[in-house]
C-alpha cells in the first residue's frame, strides 16, 4: 500500500505501474445502500452478475451466494436489472 | 575541449529553431501554425518533406490538438517538439498543466505574442505569463543564437529523469523570429551526441511493462503528487546549470541562471526577460558613459524561478526597477512580486522596487526609453507602478 504520508511513495507523474491496484481501491467506502438478495426468489440467470459494474456479485458453482461489500458501492443497477425482483436495496452499512 | 569553428549563418529566430529541430530530429511534431511561430513548422515541414529528417509530423486541427497529440506521444515514448504563441497556447491552455503532471517532456517553442484582445499579433510576454502557473518550465532567449541553443539544451533539462517536465523556449515574437541575425551552429553531430537518446520514464509502448498514465487522483493523491512536480522543478535549476555547463564546452557560450551585465558596481539595476535585454545593455552603455553606476540582469529561466541567484544579484543595490512586458490586470506586472519576493532573501536589505510595464502588443522601446528608466527612476520621479509611453 502507499504510505500517503510521503509523497516520494507515489509513481512519477500520477501513473498506475503495476495492473490490477482497482482491487485496492474500495468503492464499497461510498456506500449508503446495499443490495439484499432473496435467494428464494433467484433464479440464478446471473444478470445481476453481468450488470454489476463492480464485479460484486459472487458466485459459487453457478449459483449466486452474496455480495462483495469491499467493493459494492450501492448503485442499485443490480436490483433493476433481476427479472425476478429479488433483490432490494436497504439503507445502511449492512 | 576547444570549440570546434564553425562557420556563420544569417537566420531568423524561427528558422534557427527549426534547424536546431532538424538536428535534434525528434521523433514526433504536432504543430498548428500561428504568427509569428508559423515559419517554425512550415520551415520544419520542408525538412520532413526532404527527407532530411524522420519526425512523424502530424497536421492537426487546432493548437488543442496539437498539445494533446504531444502529450499522448511523449507518454508513448516519443521524443516530441510543438511551437505556438498567443492565442494558440491560450488554446492550449487546458492541456498545459495535465501535460505537467503528467511529467512529460515536451518542447514548445513560443514565438511570444500578445493575447486578445484587442487583436495584436505583435511582440509582448502575456501567452508565456499566463502560463505561468502550469508546471512548465519556461527558458528565455535574448537573441536569435539564443534561441538556437535553448532549443537544443531544453530537451537535456527536460528530459533529465529527475525533472521529466515539459518546457517552453521562449523567443520574442517578430524582434527574435522574423529579423535576420548573424548565429554560428553546431554541427550536426555534435547536437545530436549532446542531446543523446530519449529514455522515456514508463512509456505506454513498452507491452512488456504494462502502465496506466493520467489517472484520477483524490484529496489524498492531488496535492502530493503536485508537491512532486514542485521538487522537480527545484531539481530543475541544479539540472540546468549542470547542463549549461555541458553546454559550453561544446559550444564556447555561457550561460546562467540569471545572466548579468554590468551588475558588480551598480547602484541601480534594472530586471528584464528575453530581446529587452540587448537594448537595455545598450541603454546602460550610453549612461555609464555619463558616469552613472546601472546594470542589467536577464533571469534565464522564469520557471523555475532562480530565487537565490537573483538575490544574490540584487544584494547590496539601492534601487531595482523589475520590467514587465506583460500585464496582470489589477496589480503589478507579473515579474514584480517575484522579484521583490527573490529580494526578501537577503534578509534585511529591500533595496527601493520599481516596476515598469512596457512594450505591451509589440510597442517599440527603444535605448532612449531604457535610459529614461534609469533616469527617473535616479531623479526620484518613477512611481512603484509605472506605464512606460502611456500618456496619463
Ligand atoms: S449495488 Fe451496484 S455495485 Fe453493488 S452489487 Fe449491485 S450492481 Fe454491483
Ligand atoms: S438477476 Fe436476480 S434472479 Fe438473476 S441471478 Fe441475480 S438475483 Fe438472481
Amino acid at each position: 500500500m502507499v504510505n500517503l504520508a510521503n509523497y516520494k511513495d507515489l509513481v512519477i507523474g500520477d501513473r498506475v505501474i503495476k495492473p490490477g491496484s482497482s482491487e485496492e481501491f474500495k468503492t464499497g467506502d461510498w456506500r449508503s445502500m446495499l443490495p439484499v438478495i432473496d435467494l428464494d426468489k433467484c433464479i440464478d440467470c446471473l444478470t445481476c452478475w453481468i450488470y454489476c459494474p463492480d464485479d460484486c456479485i459472487l458466485v459459487k458453482d453457478d449459483k449466486v451466494v452474496g455480495i462483495k461489500k469491499t467493493h459494492c458501492k450501492g448503485c442499485g443497477i443490480c436490483a433493476k436489472a433481476c427479472p425476478k425482483k429479488a433483490i432490494t436495496m436497504v439503507e445502511g452499512e449492512e | 575541449m576547444t570549440p570546434a569553428k564553425h562557420s556563420d549563418i544569417a537566420i531568423n529566430g524561427d528558422c534557427a529553431v527549426a534547424l536546431a529541430w532538424r538536428q535534434i530530429d525528434p521523433d514526433v511534431c504536432a504543430a498548428y501554425p500561428i504568427t509569428p511561430q508559423t515559419i517554425i513548422v512550415e520551415k520544419f515541414a520542408e525538412y520532413i518533406a526532404n527527407g532530411e529528417v524522420k519526425t512523424e509530423f502530424v497536421c492537426v486541427e487546432s493548437e488543442h490538438s496539437a498539445l494533446t497529440l504531444c502529450v499522448t506521444a511523449c507518454s508513448a515514448g516519443a521524443r516530441t517538439f510543438t511551437a505556438t504563441a498567443s492565442q494558440g497556447m491560450a488554446y492550449m491552455w487546458e492541456v498545459l498543466p495535465i501535460a505537467a503532471s503528467m511529467r512529460v517532456p515536451i518542447i514548445m517553442a513560443v514565438a511570444n505574442r500578445a493575447v486578445s484582445g484587442p487583436i495584436n499579433i505583435n511582440n509582448d510576454h502575456g501567452d508565456v505569463m499566463s502560463a505561468r502557473d502550469t508546471g512548465w518550465m519556461s527558458l528565455f532567449a535574448e537573441n536569435v543564437q539564443q534561441a538556437y541553443d535553448l532549443s537544443i539544451i531544453a530537451p537535456r533539462i527536460a528530459e533529465h529523469h529527475e525533472v521529466q517536465l515539459p518546457c517552453l523556449m521562449n523567443l520574442d515574437g517578430f524582434i527574435l523570429t522574423h529579423a535576420i541575425e548573424r548565429m554560428t551552429p553546431l554541427d550536426t553531430h555534435a547536437v545530436k551526441k549532446f542531446v543523446g537518446e530519449f529514455k522515456p520514464l514508463y512509456p505506454l509502448l513498452d507491452v512488456e511493462h504494462p502502465v496506466s498514465h493520467n489517472l484520477m487522483d483524490g484529496p489524498l493523491f492531488y496535492f502530493p503528487h503536485k508537491y512532486q512536480t514542485v521538487k522537480a522543478m527545484d531539481k530543475a535549476l541544479e539540472v540546468t546549470k549542470q547542463v549549461f555547463k555541458e553546454f559550453q564546452q561544446i559550444s564556447g557560450r555561457e550561460y546562467n541562471l540569471v545572466e548579468e551585465y554590468m551588475c558588480d558596481d551598480a547602484s541601480c539595476i534594472a530586471i528584464v526577460l528575453g530581446s529587452s535585454f540587448g537594448t537595455m545593455k545598450e541603454a546602460v552603455d550610453q549612461l555609464r558613459r555619463e558616469g552613472m553606476h546601472v546594470g542589467v540582469a536577464m533571469p534565464r529561466l522564469y520557471r523555475p524561478w532562480p530565487i537565490s541567484d537573483l538575490a544574490k544579484v540584487m544584494k547590496g543595490k539601492k534601487s531595482v526597477i523589475v520590467m514587465d512586458r506583460h500585464l496582470s490586470i489589477g496589480s503589478y506586472g507579473p515579474m514584480f512580486p517575484e522579484v521583490v519576493a527573490a529580494a526578501l532573501e537577503n534578509e534585511g536589505e529591500m533595496p527601493k522596487m520599481y516596476n515598469y510595464i512596457y512594450g505591451l502588443g509589440g510597442a517599440d522601446t527603444m535605448v532612449s526609453d531604457f535610459v529614461s528608466v534609469y533616469k527617473d527612476v535616479k531623479e526620484g520621479k518613477a512611481k512603484r507602478i509605472n506605464y512606460l509611453g502611456v500618456r496619463e
